[in-house]
């Protein structure tokens, strides 16, 4: 965070970010009820859920994801554009949550990084405001030149992804 | 319409078939051979008495310790005339588990049938697709047999003794 | 002078295009996959992928005690857990025999016609957002989080809420959550008003009625022949509905109707659900009246009298040795449960939802089978959407109320 030229854009791009809901289950609802009236996720400048990879920054997924659905979500998260950040909501995106079996997938992390965690099943539409707050602090500390860096590289690298 | 009326006309239609007659909780239970299990189920949706022509369920149940015997495939039916309920057995040998497919009258069996092939491995005669369903298509096993375990078998990180597997 | 490029014959007509409506959809229904022949915009053929959300529920069954597993049947048709919990609940009271007193009844009633109505209220707004009218929905939503507050004073939980018990519930219902109740019913600033205002938003207008009117029918033979049960079925036309088939939980003092439709389309199925709210507003409404009936000792009595299944109370575990025995063995989940085989339904948002409970008397039940039905009537999408424009397959896919949790379980 060197120059004022990168607080400006940081300054625009936390209070900007277009979330992907990425809903497969009981999450979901949460999440309807977060974008609903009462919690209200439009005022952090989220109005505008896109649901279309390639025009996101923030990909939440919420809900379990079983292991016909991972090459999808790798898929989404390949689809995206820097800069992207990722958003586990629920127990069972963050580490496979209440179902340790077979078809379970156990946590998103084992196939895309990811940034903030909220645990909760579901966790509530406060939780959930918590963390996409601290996905702004994120985004806010974030230099220009990260997504270039070699270490961001090397993160990838560890997942696969080129 | 009362359980004792249905049991005896199911006798008189298939004599010395039908065993295993029970009325756990007040359902009338019963068990077919393997063969029968279409012509009981025509049977029963076509006689003008009887009239169960709903397939509530179809699933599979194992039991290891039946041996030649350990698939069973359980159809519950429902009579929305009377409001009556029965279900019906039909067991299968597990190295050979052939049954015929009830698709052609009822579709719902079609995905159940799916189902339950898919998780015990039940081969439905008859069927127009049989492939899995809910699992990856590129599973070899049928996991819900008792000797297959529930949980990921290459997690790292969670310690047995701890988790109580 | 520009040139026009001919293509050669028949290379473009008679060609039908692939399209995936791939398990990411907008508009949050949840993960299924339809994989759609077009022929421009008429749909001929249909093929549906299920089992993106697959986590082996029955499975997972297997090695859990009978409390461990209300959590899991909340998972199942999440936008109304109460109603499968309560499900859940009813299974293992006919299996271990427990009866149960009328005010836990009328209570349970509360609980699950607002689970109702919270499924209902969601699948009817997402059939307005559908066809382009995104109010209604955050309309009613506000609604949805009144009913998330009364969850919340009984069972400390708003959405998988886990709530009651094998007998009864938890916790007394509290002054507060009689009063949230009260809240949600206030003809002037609750619920019905809005349901009155979201009816006049839909019901007679043009552009709703012309978007859904002869969108995916199905006529009740065929319905039934496909497993249908719920709402879908009532708008094909067939009066089935569990509660009053086989009554539990003392839905045999109520006074309600049963609302079909004729032809089975959108139409029928969003006016179905609409009078099925109204029905339910009714219900509670009886409901709340029966229990402010009961007095003094009576209205105390939140749970049936089954120490073997039921949590004592705290005063008598630390007094009394067959409390702290039997909280022991509830706990530790070392309750035998006998031996049998039993199969209970309830009338949950989609339809009838069954439970076939296999027990060989150990601990933990021998086989347990989900009857969703969501699963059973999703296969018939295929026949529901052949002819139609892909927008109406939309349409006809929001209003059959598709919960993936259900589906694959």
């Amino acid at each position: 965070m060197a120059t004022n030229f990168e607080k400006v854009v940081s300054l625009a791009r936390k209070n900007s970010i277009w979330p992907l809901p990425f809903a497969t289950s009981c999450c979901g609802i949460e999440f309807m009820a977060t974008m609903g009236s009462h919690y209200d996720l439009a005022r952090f400048g989220s109005e505008r859920v896109s649901f279309s990879p390639r025009q996101c920054d923030l990909l939440m997924v919420m809900g379990t994801i079983a292991k016909k659905m991972g090459p999808i979500v790798k898929q989404v998260y390949l689809q995206m554009a820097e800069p992207r950040w990722v958003l586990a909501m629920g127990a069972c995106a963050c580490s496979g949550g209440i179902f340790d079996s077979y078809p379970v997938l156990q946590g998103i992390d084992q196939i895309i990084p990811v940034d903030v965690y909220v645990p909760g099943c579901p966790p509530r539409p406060e939780a959930v405001l918590d963390g996409f707050m601290k996905i702004q602090d994120l985004v806010n500390a974030e230099g220009l030149r990260r997504r270039h860096s070699d270490q961001y590289k090397d993160l990838l690298a560890g997942y696969g992804i080129q | 319409m009362t359980n004792e009326t249905i049991k005896l006309r199911l006798t008189e239609k298939f004599p010395d078939v039908l065993t295993g007659w029970e009325e756990p909780y007040g359902m009338l239970t019963f068990t077919a051979p393997k063969d029968f299990n279409l012509k009981v189920l025509q049977f029963l949706y076509d006689d003008t008495e009887l009239r169960f022509r709903f397939l509530t369920d179809l699933q599979a149940v194992h039991y290891p310790d039946r041996t030649g015997e350990e698939l069973a495939v359980v159809y519950h039916l429902h009579n929305l005339f009377d409001n009556v309920r029965i279900r019906f057995k039909v067991f299968a040998d597990i190295t050979k588990p052939d049954v015929f497919s009830a698709t052609a009258l009822y579709q719902s069996a079609n995905w159940m049938e799916r189902e339950t092939y898919d998780f015990y491995g039940v081969n439905f005669l008859g069927h127009p697709n049989l492939i899995r369903i809910l699992n990856v298509d590129e599973m070899d096993y049928f996991p819900m047999r008792k000797e297959f375990p529930l949980e990921e078998q290459t997690r790292v990180d969670k310690d047995d003794e701890m988790f109580g597997r | 002078m520009s040139e026009h490029i001919l293509l050669p014959e028949g290379s473009i007509e008679k060609q039908t295009t692939t399209l995936n409506l791939g398990p990411t959809h907008p508009a949050t229904h949840g993960v299924f996959q339809n994989i759609l022949e077009l022929d421009g915009e008429r749909i001929l053929k249909s093929t549906s992928t299920v089992g993106y959300i697959h986590r082996a529920f029955e499975k997972i069954a297997e090695r859990r005690p009978l409390y461990q597993i209300t959590p899991l049947t909340d998972r199942l048709n999440y936008c109304s857990s109460p109603l499968n919990n309560m499900g859940w609940h009813l299974t293992c009271e006919k299996l271990l025999d427990v009866k149960i007193p009328k005010r836990v009844d009328y209570l349970r009633v509360i609980i699950m016609e607002l689970a109702r109505i919270s499924d209902h209220l969601i699948c009817n707004s997402i059939v307005g957002v559908d066809t382009g009218a995104y109010t209604g929905f955050l309309y009613v939503m506000q609604f949805r989080e009144l009913i998330y507050e009364i969850y919340e004073e009984v069972c400390g939980s708003r959405l998988t809420t886990t709530i009651g018990r094998i007998g009864g519930f938890e916790r007394n219902f509290t002054p507060k959550a009689f009063e949230k109740l009260e809240k949600f019913l206030d003809k002037k600033t609750g619920y019905p008003a809005q349901l009155k205002e979201f009816e006049n938003m839909f019901t007679r207008n043009r552009i709703f009625m012309d978007r859904t009117i002869g969108c995916g029918p199905i006529g009740a033979e065929r319905a039934l022949n496909y497993g249908f049960t719920g709402p879908n079925l009532r708008a094909a036309g067939v009066d089935y509905d569990v509660r009053v088939h086989t009554p539990y939980s003392s839905y045999e003092d109520f006074d309600f109707i049963i609302p079909v439709g004729t032809t089975g389309d959108c139409y029928d199925r969003f006016l179905v659900r609409n009078e099925e709210m109204w029905q339910s507003l009714s219900i509670i409404e009886q409901a709340y009246r029966k229990v402010q009936e009961f007095k003094g000792a009576e209205a105390e009595v939140f749970h049936a009298d089954s120490p073997a299944y039921y949590l004592p109370e705290k005063k008598d575990v630390y007094t009394k040795m067959e409390a702290l025995i039997y909280h022991f063995k509830i706990v530790m989940g070392e309750t035998d449960i006998p031996a049998g085989e039993v199969y209970s339904s309830v009338e949950a948002g989609n339809g009838e939802l069954g439970f076939y409970l296999v027990s060989d008397g150990g601990r933990t039940p021998y086989r347990l089978h989900f009857r969703r039905p969501c699963f059973i009537y999703y296969q018939a999408f295929e026949e529901l959407v052949k002819g139609g424009m892909l927008s109406d397959a939309i349409i006809t896919m929001s209003s059959l109320n598709l919960i993936a949790g259900e589906m694959d379980a």
